[in-house]
């Protein structure tokens, strides 16, 4: 475990050199004794595939009886000593969430771009994809936006060379070996595949997203009628 | 109650931000320049946090429904009450019936307008601001629009007392700019970032002996600036992790971005630089052309201004506290 400075307002702690289970487990044993630990001045933590930054309040970690030219390693030693307990807490266990998708046709205009570099017919490309067994590693970007690991290899495609302006909520794309579901309509460059009626980012609900680090997802691939029906639902 | 007569380029109401939602994915935002939007609120006798009106290059046109007391900061606007100079940095009695026109910016981007009792929009996710690209937080979601009426909470003692027997401008001002120690003017003071040691030598020199110059590309999300290219020792992937206020990322092929309040929430280029918290204020400000250049601090000296500047802003409350009194 290193601790490093960003700024004079945030920690990066790191917890591993690559991407892997391991260190997303690190990561939310970290979070979860940061969260269970009153630290003076601590204002959030953030945690990534192999980190989690720290963003804090200089004033009130002076305020709390750091010395002015000590902040840092006065708040480190903290931290130190709270990821200590890490290991003996118990981790939110992370739950399976299925999540519709309506593949290719005006949902996922890149199916056929996938397919090609694939090697493969598009409804192989809808099979493999929806046959996977995915992680949540990090949630980021927009609100709610899940890069998932655990896709099969094949399927992994460049992203597109000119992002549109325009990628409307609930597009599922495809970037390089990720795969991910677009929460809110943003400019993006991902490779859509298809849509999801689902909604992963619900302001007015405790937390406010569908997915967090940790949780499994599965893909469901519907028709377009049900798409209509799950999306009047909601 | 507060009408947008003319809404102006894009004015929308921000508290400090939206905090505790950054492992979520969703955005801090909040006052572009923090710390001008807390002075705007203690020179009105707001709690620091109040939701204040931010206005970018043209600012709008309000007219006030009710007595109020108001204070803005910010670049160089040119305000007018009735068509009369409205000055910055000071308290001033608006009547029932009065229009300001914030005017336009002549030198920097953006002002911050404080309304005795702040402006009451409902609190999303903890916070008042604006979140556009969530359609969230804030007046509806959006920046302001011609017709729109927006509501100021209740003023609090300190206010009310002191609209009683204030004239109508204070004599005393607070300029945020001049508290705390003030870089030169054109620097701003930068920490080595966390991926210092990726760039080639020559990289680091460089970065701290160039005026760099803001392009166009800029909004509340960062500004990118132009000036030389600032290699790596190795072409290396990062993989993505949390971003801060001030960091200075820099894309494969582009030039470097300094990083604004309503950033992402996690970041992948790999960051050279991260500009001292107490001089973001000057890269809110930062108009296509200008230009800057970095001196390097180190993030004891960075926090030790922050300590100063917040002492100077406690100096000011416990001042200004007493004129009630």
């Amino acid at each position: 475990m290193r601790i490093t400075p960003v700024g004079d307002a945030a920690l990066r702690i790191e917890l591993g050199e690559a991407i892997g289970e391991t260190a997303l487990q690190r990561v939310q044993a970290a979070c979860a004794a940061l969260d269970g630990t009153a630290i003076p001045g601590l204002v959030e933590t953030v945690p990534a595939y192999t980190t989690v930054t720290v963003h804090y309040d200089p004033a009130a970690v002076a305020a709390a009886g750091a010395s002015a030219d000590d902040i840092v390693g006065w708040l480190a030693h903290r931290i130190e000593r709270a990821l200590v307990s890490a290991s003996a807490r118990s981790l939110r266990k992370g739950s399976t969430v299925e999540i519709p998708v309506c593949y290719g046709g005006e949902f996922g205009p890149d199916l056929e771009r996938v397919a090609a570099q694939a090697k493969l017919t598009p409804e192989e490309v809808v099979r493999r994809h929806a046959a996977g067994h995915y992680l949540v590693h990090l949630v980021g970007f927009s609100p709610g936006f899940p890069y998932l690991g655990g896709m099969a290899p094949e399927l992994a495609t460049p992203r597109l060379a000119r992002p549109r302006a325009q990628v409307p909520a609930g597009s599922v794309g495809i970037a390089g070996a990720q795969t991910g579901v677009y929460p809110l309509a943003t400019p993006g460059g991902w490779n859509l595949i298809g849509r999801t009626p689902r909604r992963l980012f619900r302001p007015e609900e405790n937390p406010p997203v569908l997915l967090q680090p940790g949780d499994r997802v599965k893909f469901r691939s519907i028709t377009a009628d049900e798409f209509g029906r799950l999306e009047v639902e909601k | 109650m507060i009408t947008v007569l003319q809404p102006g380029l894009l004015t929308t109401v921000q508290d400090l931000g939206r905090f505790g939602y950054q492992r979520f994915g969703v955005v801090v935002g909040g006052a572009l320049d923090r710390f001008a939007a807390r002075v705007a609120n203690v020179i009105v006798g707001n709690d620091e946090n109040a939701a204040v009106i931010e206005c970018a290059q043209r600012g709008p046109e309000l007219r006030f429904e009710r007595d109020t007391l108001i204070a803005w900061t910010g670049a160089d606007f040119g305000a007018t009450i009735g068509g009369e100079p409205l000055p910055p940095d000071r308290a001033v009695r608006v009547h029932a019936g009065e229009t300001i026109s914030l005017g336009v910016a002549r030198t920097g981007l953006r002002a911050w307008l404080a309304v005795a009792g702040g402006v009451d929009v409902p609190l999303v996710l903890g916070s008042r601001t604006t979140y556009r690209r969530g359609g969230l937080g804030g007046f509806a979601g959006r920046p302001l629009r011609a017709g729109d009426t927006l509501r100021g909470g209740e003023a609090s003692d300190w206010s009310q007392s002191f609209q009683r027997r204030a004239g109508r401008v204070s004599t005393w001002s607070v300029r945020p700019q001049t508290l705390g120690k003030p870089a030169a003017a054109g620097a701003v003071r930068a920490m080595r970032g966390p991926e210092w040691d990726w760039f080639e030598a020559d990289a680091q020199r460089v970065f701290f002996a160039t005026e760099w110059t803001a392009t166009k590309d800029a909004d509340r999300m960062g500004v990118r600036l132009a000036g030389p290219a600032l290699p790596q020792r190795t072409a290396r992937e990062m993989i993505s992790e949390g971003v801060a206020d001030g960091v200075v990322q820099v894309p494969a092929g582009g030039g470097p971005i300094v990083l604004l309040p309503s950033r992402q929430t996690v970041g992948g280029y790999p960051r050279i630089a991260a500009v001292a918290t107490v001089d973001l204020g000057r890269l809110a400000q930062l108009a296509p052309g200008r230009t800057i250049w970095f001196e390097e601090i180190t993030v004891a000296d960075a926090q030790g201004l922050y300590l100063a500047r917040e002492r100077d802003l406690n100096r000011v409350r416990t001042g200004l506290a007493r004129l009630a009194s």
